[in-house]
């Protein structure tokens, strides 16, 4: 967010350094979430005791807050678009709607934790409970950073600091919002559609 | 604005005065990679003399049979903060000081791409080994071996804080590799000079890239297997518990695809190191350079298909077991290129024997000792027989100490002018390798035979009479010379930075750009930066005389010093502390600060 004038010199690729570092650090991401996802499917049907998640999962509902995250991925390419064009109206509304998508899907997830743990099943409960939540936890954790980076956004365009020439930390951001929402959609897929499976 | 021009005086206060003067609060607020990279060497080197001592109290207590001079309680603390301390603490870190203080040298660049980022990732490798380190000070230090098996790392088998700070202690050094690994990637994509195409970068830079990919591609896995003991031990989950459902195993396998591709990260820089030093050593361009670059990617992607042959005592069955047996055989070939490589370089070369290149034919030597072992334990059959003996502890020794510490001395002797503008003692530096050489052998060759006798690791004592006794000695006495070895290197650093720069800025003739500059370089690195027109660009007509320091051109920008790194790394070392503590109020007042020095970072700007 700064304005730091070695980021502008030339480089070797015509890539630029923060726009690398993120495509990077996804490739890290994804072993992250891979080890994560693999470790989910090795426990599947090994918990000894219930509840089981056939008993639990509400896919309809989960369907929904999906669906609202993955509209919260085009806002984000309608606020790069707004920021690039500097339209500062579209800036601040797309940047405020997908914000607020994200957070909707937080509440979906916040609501589908408690409701788990009033069935009892908490975070010791089961082998099910000890790797769904820590993957769908540390999945809503790189969505609750991914608000707050969109909300910092937000503050700098108030601010009147996010101009076309800033295009570029906008674009990080949504590089990283796209991947958080593409891991989503691999989680529905293999904890929800693929349940009882 | 006031502020700004402050500053700006300040950065050229700090030019007048060279490279590394300054008051200790310009060493906590830089982000000039050449400090950090001394810094990093010296904290690593510190760290390696501390797992150098536990290692001599484990071989005084093995030097002569039932033993009574350490107790199995501290002996198993000591081999677990021993292999720790030289794998996170010592050779990845000492690796990092090459790679930070030489990177942007050998590819023509001021600085990293992110230097506050790179001063940030020292911050949290310093306190993340002290942390680790204070173990000592509360109830002991971690026992559960550097590879934590489940379910020795229980809170059932382990209870107290021992094992709680070995798991907050590599979470937060994963942050700092992780880190770093970014920062290397970007630079070298990025940030070089006009001409130094890929395949024109050296070998070391090559090697640093690769190993770069390895860390950010290997450390995920470790950290999600930390994270589930974390939870097994703080909140009670099954992952690794068995009575839960849980499996012992996920652990392993999690462990060792971060672990095999570690092995590599420690190597592959020792590769770099000696494929530039054998080529200015012997005044001839790197034979076969695109076999030495494939080859390490090659060993790269292969390391992560091999990590189970750490598994093959633990029954996997005859396919998986065959399946990684063969991945692992495969590596021998271009691991064999590369040394093959290396000899056909210093063939019908004019050797120039300086210490240095001592120490790199004592390392190809030496690890083609612990390569060949290695070829033997991928067989399963034979592996079973030396699984958990000593021929395994020899194995290792010979491809990180005879491989590894063997090639980062070959580099400390060979940047050490460029470093600080003087040449280190030869004489000191000949008898530190032969002494160093003498140790190491007499240390580790004996443990193939005492393995093959089937004396078993990590135990701490062992009965008169089963034939383990003489050969115990022998690498105990050994031990010691290579202690002895360390000092006579420290003493030739501390006499040679007591006298005058004589180095100059190439003395050893070497190709790479780094030797183009002043030694110790200006804190910019390079006034213009240069155009390069072909590998080893110093050796070649067009290049030869390229001079960054020369014309009239005004002293660069660079980027101002900066509190918030060693603050945010602070504030992460007290999340961590919280959470050894189980004390939610130490995490969230971490958590808060963590959030104030990224916002207090994002918007300062990176000049002032």
């Amino acid at each position: 967010m700064s304005h730091d004038a070695t980021m502008e010199h030339h480089t070797a690729t015509g890539v630029p350094h923060r726009k690398l570092l993120m495509w990077t650090f996804i490739g890290s991401e994804c072993m992250l979430f891979g080890s994560l996802i693999t470790a989910y499917l090795v426990y599947r049907g090994r918990s000894v005791t219930g509840p089981y998640p056939e008993e639990l999962l509400n896919i309809p509902f989960i369907t929904v807050t999906t669906f609202v995250l993955l509209m919260s991925s085009l806002c984000m390419v309608l606020a790069l678009s707004a920021v690039q064009r500097d339209s500062r109206g579209g800036s601040r509304l797309w940047l405020l709607m997908t914000a607020l998508l994200g957070l909707v899907f937080l509440g979906g997830q916040f609501y589908e934790f408690s409701h788990f743990v009033h069935e009892g099943l908490g975070l010791s409960q089961n082998l099910f409970s000890a790797t769904f939540f820590l993957l769908t936890g540390t999945h809503g954790a790189h969505v609750a950073i991914g608000v707050t980076w969109l909300l910092s956004l937000l503050g700098l365009e108030l601010r009147g600091k996010l101009g076309s020439e800033h295009a570029e930390i906008v674009e990080v951001a949504g590089l990283y919002w796209h991947f958080v929402d593409v891991v989503w959609i691999v989680l529905f897929t293999v904890i929800y559609l693929l349940v009882g499976v | 604005m006031t502020s700004t021009t402050m500053a700006h005086d300040a950065a050229h206060g700090a030019h007048e005065h060279g490279t590394y003067s300054g008051g200790i609060m310009s060493w906590i607020t830089t982000v000039d990679h050449k400090r950090i990279g001394v810094m990093y060497f010296v904290s690593a080197f510190v760290f390696f003399l501390v797992g150098g001592l536990e290692a001599l109290l484990i071989r005084l207590q093995l030097g002569s049979p039932e033993n009574t001079m350490i107790s199995a309680d501290l002996y198993n603390q000591l081999f677990t903060m021993h292999g720790t301390t030289m794998v996170f603490l010592a050779l990845m870190p000492l690796s990092s000081a090459f790679f930070n203080f030489l990177i942007p040298l050998e590819i023509g660049a001021r600085d990293v791409a992110f230097p506050r980022l790179n001063a940030f990732s020292f911050w949290v490798f310093l306190l993340g080994g002290l942390l680790l380190n204070a173990s000592f000070l509360f109830g002991g230090a971690p026992d559960g071996g550097w590879f934590g098996y489940a379910n020795l790392t229980s809170t059932t088998y382990s209870p107290g804080m021992r094992i709680d700070f070995w798991v907050f202690g590599l979470q937060v050094l994963g942050v700092s590799s992780i880190a770093s690994a970014l920062n290397f990637i970007v630079t070298i994509i990025n940030l070089r000079a006009p001409g130094m195409k890929f395949m024109r970068m050296p070998p070391f830079t090559w090697m640093t890239l690769i190993t770069s990919f390895l860390l950010i591609l290997s450390f995920p896995a470790i950290t999600i297997g930390l994270v589930m003991l974390m939870f097994d031990r703080t909140f009670g989950t099954g992952f690794f518990n068995p009575a839960m459902g849980g499996d012992v195993l996920l652990w392993q396998h999690l462990f060792w695809i971060f672990g095999h591709p570690e092995v590599y990260i420690l190597i592959l820089p020792a590769f770099g190191v000696i494929s530039e030093v054998i080529p200015t050593f012997s005044r001839k361009t790197l034979f076969g350079y695109p076999f030495i670059i494939f080859s390490g990617i090659l060993i790269a992607f292969l390391g992560f298909g091999v990590w189970a042959h750490h598994m093959f005592a633990v029954g996997l069955g005859p396919l998986a077991n065959s399946v990684f047996s063969a991945a692992t055989m495969l590596i021998a070939i271009p691991t064999g290129v590369k040394i093959f490589n290396w000899i056909a370089t210093m063939w019908g070369g004019k050797l120039r024997l300086d210490t240095p290149l001592y120490f790199a034919i004592g390392f190809v030597a030496m690890f083609i000792i612990g390569g060949l072992s290695g070829i033997m334990h991928s067989s399963p059959p034979t592996d079973l027989q030396q699984t958990d003996t000593y021929f395994v502890v020899a194995h290792f020794h010979y491809v990180l100490f005879g491989g590894t510490v063997f090639a980062l001395f070959a580099g400390a002797y060979y940047w050490f002018p460029k470093v600080t503008g003087r040449m280190l003692s030869e004489t000191l530096g000949k008898l530190h390798f032969w002494i160093m050489l003498i140790g190491f052998n007499l240390t580790f060759f004996p443990m193939h035979f005492l393995g093959m006798e089937g004396m078993p690791r990590r135990t701490f004592t062992y009965q008169a009479g089963l034939g383990f006794d003489v050969m115990n000695l022998m690498a105990t006495v050994g031990a010691f010379i290579l202690g002895t070895s360390m000092l006579i290197f420290l003493w030739n650093v501390i006499r040679t930075l007591r006298k005058a720069p004589d180095a100059g800025r190439n003395p050893w003739a070497a190709p790479t750009l780094e030797w183009s500059l002043p030694s110790p370089p200006p804190h910019y690195n390079f006034r213009t930066i240069p155009e390069v027109h072909a590998r080893d660009p110093l050796w070649h007509e067009q290049d030869a005389d390229i001079d960054p320091e020369a014309g009239d051109v005004p002293e660069p920008h660079m980027p101002s010093p900066s509190l918030w790194p060693i603050g945010l790394a602070a504030a992460i070392i007290l999340g961590a502390v919280g959470g050894l503590m189980q004390s939610l109020p130490v995490v969230l007042a971490g958590a808060a600060l963590i959030i104030i020095c990224l916002y207090g970072w994002a918007f300062q700007p990176l000049e002032r």
